[in-house]
């Protein structure tokens, strides 16, 4: 616990938000994305925008595994959870995304679905030992941090000829996002996203390391700050992105050298390439289709493949009208810009992903900060 | 009683037997398990009348009554088990009226094929509670459902106890500028159970902080009469507690994180587990409301029991129109503490 609370400690803060005071230029205001919803939630939680100057904006980015989800997947997985004989293991926050037709995995499980909840996908592969009779498919969502041990469990099920185990593979990629970001009308042409910077991935960059971003920082001009998930290490990566753009640098830097290199994780590299391929496009909400950026299972493993397995087709189906989850993902707007944001769409009645998980920003807003618009 | 009567041939078997439909038939099996299980462990006058009902005394004052179903699982956890627990529990409920609670029932519902070993453990854990609180167990009840219809015991306990008059607590008596202190660390029942669920198997010394508050509320009474509002943070713990008052009362109030007492293995447990102390279970803390004026001998008072060691102030109620519970976090920002979305984690109590 102490390795954590040197994280948060306040009055480390405080003399890093006034270096941060310094820095700034007066007349000019800096605006940096977090990608990760880890990020998001330590913003949130430890109120790090009280002890940054105004001029400072931190924008939400897409990080958050549970909000990009698109409806048709989630409907997906209803469909085979309702199967006979399935069990479909998923992690909590997921059972809860609303799907079409008024649905969610919970109220699903409710219709008389499997549906149980699990911590990992080693959970789910000690479900499909004990219960042999059962098809245990484990819904595998996540960026590049979940995607190894879901990597290692395909491994141990093979190895183990276990025939009744298989993975709903919905693992997506950090970089592919990112660039689509970049890529959008909104920051490229129309210019009403501004993105002067990004305090880049923790997790994820442990696994993919630093150097997948200096491509960004190199093509789009964009200084990346890869930092950890505590509120120091974020007040950090910002007091480095003001120095950057103060300067006219656009590189990545790395504040999270306590667990992050340049390189990555080789061996996480590796077994994730033993068992996944690229896809050539996946949907992701509120971006739509991006190229290349999610993974399946290769041909070897489609034993293991529940998509093949079961046949399952793809679906699209659009968000709910009334929801900016899309816009809010790619940091167009704001929580408080949707009209239902409070009223109609709460963490108990959720109407849009963003608001299940609590990584997600308007779970994060109305969670922690919506005594800040209540006026 | 056991060495005069003995009416049945053979004695319950507590080694290697197990629940089955006659337990709960209203026949000589159940009147049997009664006998020798329920009588023997909480044994008292009124039970011992044998009557479908008991018939009380009652001191003056108003009558207090609560009633709380225990479904905890693990039945069996560090620092305690469901029968204590349903015992302390309730026992809880009535005290936060501060009320001196003086008696209470007992509903058991088990599940056929339940070790009669493991229920005599139970029995006597809840009898030993009881005893230790000064609360005796008047009445009860048994039924059996079938194998797969519960999870091996269910216990319903109901509280009676009487407040004087001139106490005055609940929940809707909190103005601004009033205190708000909690008797000790938070957290330490949930994550106790926590660290026994199978697949959230982690090590920790953690041991659940079940606990009879009556004694720690008559202590504080007798300093401070006039204290406002007291509430035991259980499910849902201090956040959903904190709200529900504030809601209930009209106002707000803010909170500073860095005073809240957590112990640091809770606090490590319930980061890895990417969990909120605040929201995590207690059974053996309350939350009291008090005077400005009061709370620095409340806070004694509290502290000089031993269920009250590490007592804290931890914030102050306010106005404010939309009843909101704010916090400064310990990194100098501020934070909503709000009600809890969902379940944190089901079936703690
Ligand atoms: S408030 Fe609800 S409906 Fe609106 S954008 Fe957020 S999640 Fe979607």
């Amino acid at each position: 616990m102490k390795y954590v609370d040197e994280y948060r400690d306040g009055a480390l803060a405080r003399t890093i938000a006034a270096r941060i005071a310094a820095a700034v230029r007066p007349g000019r205001t800096y605006h940096f994305m977090e990608f990760c919803g880890g990020h998001t939630h330590a913003i949130s939680r430890y109120g790090v925008t009280d002890l940054l100057p105004p001029s400072v904006v931190m924008v939400h980015g897409p990080g958050c595994p549970v909000c990009v989800l698109p409806v048709g997947r989630i409907d997906m997985a209803i469909e085979l959870a309702l199967r006979e004989k399935v069990v479909l293991c998923t992690y909590a926050d997921t059972v809860r995304v609303p799907a079409s037709g008024g649905l969610s995995l919970m109220k699903a499980k409710a219709r008389g679905a499997d549906v149980r909840m699990v911590y990992s996908a080693a959970d789910a592969l000690r479900i499909a030992r004990e219960e042999p009779g059962r098809e245990v498919v484990f819904f595998a969502i996540g960026f590049e941090t979940t995607t190894p041990p879901t990597a290692l469990v395909l491994r141990e099920a093979r190895a183990a000829g276990l025939s009744n185990f298989s993975v709903f593979c919905n693992h997506v990629l950090t970089p592919s996002a990112i660039a689509h970001i970049l890529e959008s009308p909104e920051v490229r042409e129309l210019g009403t996203v501004v993105i002067d910077g990004f305090v880049g991935p923790a997790h994820v960059s442990t696994v993919i390391g630093a150097q997948p971003y200096e491509y960004f920082a190199e093509e789009y001009r964009k200084p990346v700050v890869i930092a950890g998930f505590e509120p120091l290490d974020v007040m950090l990566a910002v007091e480095m992105l003001v120095r950057q753009v103060n300067e006219g640098r656009a590189e990545v830097e790395n504040e999270f050298t306590r667990a992050v290199t340049r390189e990555g994780n080789a061996r996480a590299k590796d077994l994730v390439a033993e068992v996944f391929e690229l896809r050539r496009s996946f949907e992701w909400r509120g971006l739509g289709l991006v190229p290349y950026s999610a993974l399946r299972l290769k041909t070897e493993w489609s034993a293991f493949d529940a998509e093949r397995r079961f046949a399952m087709a793809d679906r699209r189906v659009p968000d709910p009208k009334a929801c900016e989850c899309g816009a809010i993902l790619r940091g167009v707007k704001k929580p408080v810009d949707c009209k239902v944001f409070g009223t109609a769409c709460t963490p108990e009645t959720p109407i849009g992903s963003c608001m299940v998980s609590s990584e997600g920003a308007c779970a994060a807003h109305y969670t922690y900060g919506r005594y800040r618009s209540a006026a | 009683m056991t060495g005069t009567r003995r009416p049945y041939v053979r004695p319950v078997d507590f080694k290697a037997g197990l629940v089955d439909m006659s337990h709960g038939s209203g026949g000589r099996a159940m009147a049997q398990l009664i006998d020798e299980l329920f009588v023997e462990a909480f044994d008292n006058a009124w039970l011992r009348e044998m009557n479908d009902q008991a018939r009380l005394p009652m001191p003056p004052g108003r009558l207090v009554v609560a009633t709380d179903s225990h479904v905890v699982s693990p039945l069996f956890f560090p620092g305690g088990d469901i029968g204590c627990l349903s015992v302390h529990g309730t026992v809880n409920d009535v005290a936060m009226a501060g009320a001196r609670p003086l008696y209470l029932t007992a509903g058991f519902i088990l599940e056929e094929g339940y070790p009669l070993a493991d229920l005599r453990r139970i029995v006597r854990s809840m009898a030993a509670a009881a005893r230790e609180a000064g609360v005796p167990i008047v009445t009860g009840d048994t039924k059996v459902v079938e194998k797969g219809k519960g999870d091996g015991v269910f216990i319903n306990t109901t509280g009676i106890g009487v407040v004087p008059e001139g106490i005055e607590i609940s929940g809707d008596r909190a103005r601004p500028g009033d205190a708000i202190l909690v008797s000790g660390t938070l957290g330490d029942h949930g994550v106790a159970i926590m660290s026994l669920r199978e697949n959230l198997a982690f090590e920790t010394t953690i041991a659940s902080d079940t606990a009879a508050l009556h004694g720690l509320v008559a202590a504080m009474l007798a300093s401070v009469p006039g204290i406002r509002c007291l509430r035991d943070p259980t499910r849902g713990g201090l956040a959903t507690t904190l709200n529900e008052i504030a809601r209930q009362s009209g106002v707000g109030m803010r909170l500073e994180e860095d005073s809240i007492p957590v112990r640091a293995e809770v606090a490590a447990a319930c980061e890895f587990l990417g969990l909120d102390p605040l929201y995590v279970a207690n059974e053996g803390k309350l939350v009291a409301i008090c005077d400005p004026g009061d709370c620095g001998r409340l806070l004694e008072a509290m502290r000089a029991h031993p269920l009250g060691r590490d007592a804290a102030r931890v914030g102050e109620v306010v106005e404010d129109p939309h009843h909101f519970v704010q916090m400064r976090t310990g990194f100098g920002g501020s934070r909503m503490v709000d009600w809890l979305a969902g379940e944190q984690l089901p079936r703690i109590c």
